[in-house]
């Protein structure tokens, strides 16, 4: 079969393949570069756990070619910490536990990280309404709302404060170190 | 002991503290490891064609396109299994499923063959040019008419005396005594009550990568099941069936982590043993993950429970006695991973809360042409539906005799001097406060000013109902006289490690799928021997390394395996008192206990820390002791525990669409003494909405040809952020009183109880119309529907 050269940013780092035109964005990620913390849950783009950033915008990674990324950037969720530092959304799922058997997660925080980047103030029913498009199974969602409205405040917080921000574009010089486990 | 403070400091963090997840770290950065993350050297992959048809004789396979595809090697057929006597394999109720069909598939989307290939997308290609002729057959869909005379018999196989699509028959209590105190009820209430069939939908589908050295005999099954060890027990025993060369002590079962479970993860599937019989074949590693539709289509499904019940009582509302007549449609074969004694699950814990003397229950299992049924839906033993059929009736007579719903339970509840509390059934409830649950629920939402409220209401044509359920759950299999799979007991497993640095390893035979146990099992080892939880490491889901255990379904980690865990504990700390007692030059009966060191009695600055034990077990223990510090346990739980609550529901109908929209939900759930708090509220969250699920969106229906009409995400309605109330949660506490924490599970609970308190709500807004039950899911179509008949618009 004919392949086609990419070349794309993921993650701040370029990264190139020759793929068949018909591979999925979410493959060329998780099976050419190795990148597993995106994840698939269905074949129909309602579940939203392979969620990704294009181009600093939410997208369903399973519904998108790799040749549709040629010349963008990619954002995953292995590109939200910064080192050891965690992204405040990160931190926030971890706080609230708005996560159980972790699967859906990565995908819940891009979105989560999109839907603040757009709103940075959401009232819980727009959270809600960001948040449709990505299935969890196991919180009945009440954790992940008070996790992304932590992280939002954090954020706000980030950006009210002008010495901090002009350091980060994401907040995590604010981050708290994360807490031991336990 | 009650337990409704921590006794351990938060360094600790014994039960009690919500400790924060030790296994988040991992997830939130996307470094968890699931199935399909999880690549192997040289590995191949395995995709699978299947049965457009229910029903049909397949009269040829053709696999000569598919084999020019580039990247395919090979494609597996029954004809082919048949050889090696792999073509059927044992479900775990001991009924037969085929892996492969060698001449008839039996439900849509049926595993057919199976394409090897060198990537994902060339096995994908390979299915799509395999050429199978089939000849249709008539197709059976409905378990009644499975059940009439000259029905096809869809399982010649079971042989000449089983002809009939009878699977077994089962029944509890007394019939002659509930008859007769039937009769006796001046009021008798009688519904026919449908549960539908619902599937699981873990975000993550199934998946395996088998792994045959063929030089050193070793298969590796690095897969997603929540019962690891009987998985490998069964494929041992199906490898020495078949005579093939794969010994118990050479497979090694690997979980990883797992994307959710909920019972869909404890069956074996077709693709699994594909997997195992193609690496076996090839001599390489296969892999196979499923795609959501293939998950929804084919994988085991939970409920399709046709329930007749009816209930008898006194004027006022006492209730005397219990009948239920159910129809229990397994589709092809019965897949259910219930105890060998109970076919039917618990579902004889039918008669709820309620104290009364009289009942018998009856269940029929019966074919279909659909995919295997009766496994979980978080919950595996039928506890949903009985749950779900005892808090309708209940309903049912407080508002035919028109008595307040919540007025009838406390009149009818056992009380709590009542405990422990013979079921007319069998069951032995070990402990319980009704009353108080319910209690606590109607001040919490404000149940009197609700009434006034719907009142007003109903005066202004408006449509709002208020739903009441007060389950008993019954969880924890199981004591080992009576709970078996396959044959093996249901005990569950815990062993320790200390290590001289005074950390700890422990490992568990149960699994988690986000419940948490790397955290939970963790606290209870600090409550019992003082080691801060950030230094205690769990361990589990590696056959090779973990004790053996029946795995995590059925709300079954806590009350076996915690209790296995505490039991192990103390085994340590009975070695750490003979340690101290050494370092202390003093009698084991002058040390006192309080967590994390010993200390002799009357002189409190006399001690030895935990820590300090550890180090002297390995260093400095005394002549003729064994060195170490070390414990296993293999607990064999003397009951089951049972855990209860109440919830209620408050919805308002849109006359003009039908939707129902819930306004408020209360939750009071007492699981007995806690571990973590934050976690149990995690698992009432997901419970919960995972019985509004089947409570009003979800279904897995079939047409009469077997065609499945909700097997995507697209008509199978999951529910998101934006359905999901924000439920409100609060507990009472009542220790089982034979657990050694008093713990009892909890991850079923709000799946259980949750349907009844929606559905009770809807009727409730709908009586004066003349409705009296509508069959879960309630969508706005059934809802619009009988407000049309009623002229309500």
């Amino acid at each position: 079969m004919t392949t086609q050269h990419v070349t794309l940013t993921v993650n701040g780092e370029a990264r190139e393949a020759d793929v068949e035109p018909r591979l999925l964005l979410v493959h060329l990620l998780r099976d050419v570069f190795g990148l597993t913390g995106t994840h698939i849950g269905c074949d129909t783009s309602h579940c939203g756990a392979c969620t990704v950033h294009v181009d600093g915008v939410s997208a369903k990674s399973c519904t998108m070619l790799a040749v549709q990324a040629d010349g963008h950037e990619i954002k995953t969720i292995e590109g939200m910490a910064d080192g050891a530092n965690l992204h405040p959304l990160q931190q926030a799922f971890w706080d609230q536990h708005g996560l159980q058997c972790g699967f859906c997660t990565p995908g819940m925080i891009m979105q989560a990280a999109w839907l603040l980047d757009e709103n940075p103030e959401p009232s819980e029913a727009e959270i809600r309404e960001g948040i449709g498009g990505n299935l969890c199974r196991c919180t009945g969602y009440v954790n992940i709302v008070k996790a992304i409205q932590q992280a939002a405040g954090e954020l706000s917080a980030a950006e009210s404060a002008p010495v901090v921000a002009a350091a980060t574009t994401e907040g995590q010089a604010v981050t708290a170190e994360p807490a031991a486990a336990g | 002991m009650t337990m409704t403070e921590p006794r351990t400091s938060p360094e600790v963090g014994g039960m009690g503290h919500s400790v924060k997840r030790k296994e988040d770290p991992r997830f939130i950065r996307g470094a968890g490891e699931y199935i399909d993350d999880v690549n192997l050297p040289g590995q191949l992959w395995l995709d699978i064609v299947r049965s457009p048809y229910a029903h049909a004789t397949i009269k040829g396979i053709d696999s000569s396109e598919a084999l020019k595809v580039p990247g395919v090697l090979a494609v597996i057929t029954g004809k082919d299994l048949e050889g090696y006597k792999l073509h059927w394999m044992p479900t775990l109720a001991g009924d037969n499923q085929m892996v492969l069909p060698t001449d008839t598939v039996m439900y849509q989307s049926q595993e057919v063959a199976a394409v090897i290939a060198t990537s994902r997308y060339a096995a994908s290609d390979g299915v799509a040019a395999v050429f199978v002729d089939y000849e249709p057959l008539p197709v059976v869909t409905n378990p009644y008419k499975a059940l009439e005379a000259g029905a096809p018999v869809l399982r010649p196989d079971r042989g000449a005396e089983k002809q009939s699509n009878h699977i077994w028959h089962w029944q509890s209590g007394d019939a002659g005594k509930a008859d007769a105190a039937l009769a006796a009820s001046p009021v008798r209430v009688k519904e026919h009550i449908y549960i539908p069939r619902i599937h699981v939908a873990s975000i993550e589908t199934c998946g395996i990568v088998a792994d045959w050295d063929p030089v050193r005999s070793q298969l590796t099954m690095h897969m997603t099941t929540q019962a690891p060890h009987a998985i490998r027990t069964v494929v041992a025993l199906v490898a020495a069936a078949a005579g093939l060369p794969i010994s118990e002590q050479n497979i090694r079962v690997k979980t990883h982590d797992i994307g959710g479970g909920f019972g869909g993860k404890v069956p074996v599937y077709p693709g699994y043993v594909l997997a195992v019989a193609a690496s076996f074949l090839i001599g390489k590693p296969v892999k196979w993950i499923e795609d959501r539709s293939e998950n929804l289509q084919a994988d085991s499904f939970a409920r399709d429970y046709h329930i007749d019940i009816e209930m008898g009582a006194t004027e006022d509302g006492r209730i005397q006695a219990m009948k239920v007549k159910t129809i229990a449609d397994h589709g092809y074969t019965d897949a259910a991973a219930d105890p060998s004694k109970f076919p039917a699950g618990l579902f004889n814990v039918i008669t709820g809360s309620y104290d009364f003397d009289n009942a018998f229950v009856e269940v029929d299992g019966v074919y279909t042409n659909k995919p295997p049924g009766g496994v979980a839906y978080r919950c595996s033993f039928r506890v949903t539906e009985a749950v779900h059929a005892v808090e309708r009736m209940v309903d049912v007579l407080a508002h035919e005799i028109g008595k307040d719903p919540a007025q009838l339970r406390m009149e009818n509840f056992i009380k709590p001097e009542q405990f422990p509390y013979k079921t007319p059934t069998g069951w032995e409830y070990d402990s319980g406060d009704y009353g108080r649950a319910l209690q606590k629920a109607l001040d919490l939402i404000g149940y009197d000013d609700l009434r006034k409220e719907q009142a007003e209401k109903r005066a202004r044509g408006e449509l709002m109902g208020i739903g009441i359920s007060s389950f008993t759950e019954i969880v924890g299999a199981g004591p080992s006289h009576d709970f078996d799979i396959l044959g093996l007991k249901m005990f569950d497993s815990c062993e320790i490690r200390v290590h001289p640095t005074g950390k700890v390893l422990a490992r568990i035979g149960v699994q988690t799928q986000g419940q948490g146990h790397e955290t939970t099992f963790a606290q209870i080892i600090a409550e019992e021997l003082g080691f801060p939880v950030s230094d205690i490491k769990i361990e589990y889901g590696d056959t090779d390394t973990a004790p053996y255990g029946l795995g995590t379904y059925a709300s079954r980690s806590t009350p076996v395996a915690g209790a296995a865990t505490a039991v192990a504990a103390r085994k340590v700390r009975d070695k750490a008192r003979k340690l101290a007692a050494h370092l202390l030059e003093a009698s084991e009966e002058d040390l006192e206990w309080e967590p994390g060191k010993f200390s002799v009695k009357g002189s409190p600055d006399r001690f030895k820390t935990i820590q300090e034990i550890s180090l002297a077990a390995y260093t400095n223990h005394p002549q003729g002791m064994e060195a170490g510090l070390e414990a296993v346990d293999y607990y064999d739980p003397p009951n089951l525990t049972f855990p209860f609550g109440s919830y209620i529901c408050v919805v308002d109908i849109d006359k003009g669409t039908g939707q129902v929209h819930i306004r408020r939900f209360v939750a009071v759930d007492d699981c007995g003494n806690i571990i973590n708090p934050m976690i149990v509220d995690g698992q009432i969250h997901g419970g919960l909405t995972m019985g509004l699920a089947p409570a009003l969106y979800e279904e897995i229906r079939y047409d009469e040809l077997g065609n499945n009409l909700a097997g995507t995400f697209l008509d199978y309605l999951v529910p998101t952020a934006v359905e999901t109330p924000a439920w409100e949660l609060e507990k009472t506490v009542t220790p089982s009183p034979h657990h050694p924490i008093g713990a009892k599970g909890v991850g079923e609970s709000a799946t259980v109880g949750a349907p009844p308190a929606i559905a009770n709500a809807v009727v409730d807004a709908l009586w004066h119309l003349g409705v009296r039950n509508i069959d879960i899911p309630i969508t706005p179509q059934k809802v619009w529907t009988i407000l049309n008949e009623k002229g309500v618009n």
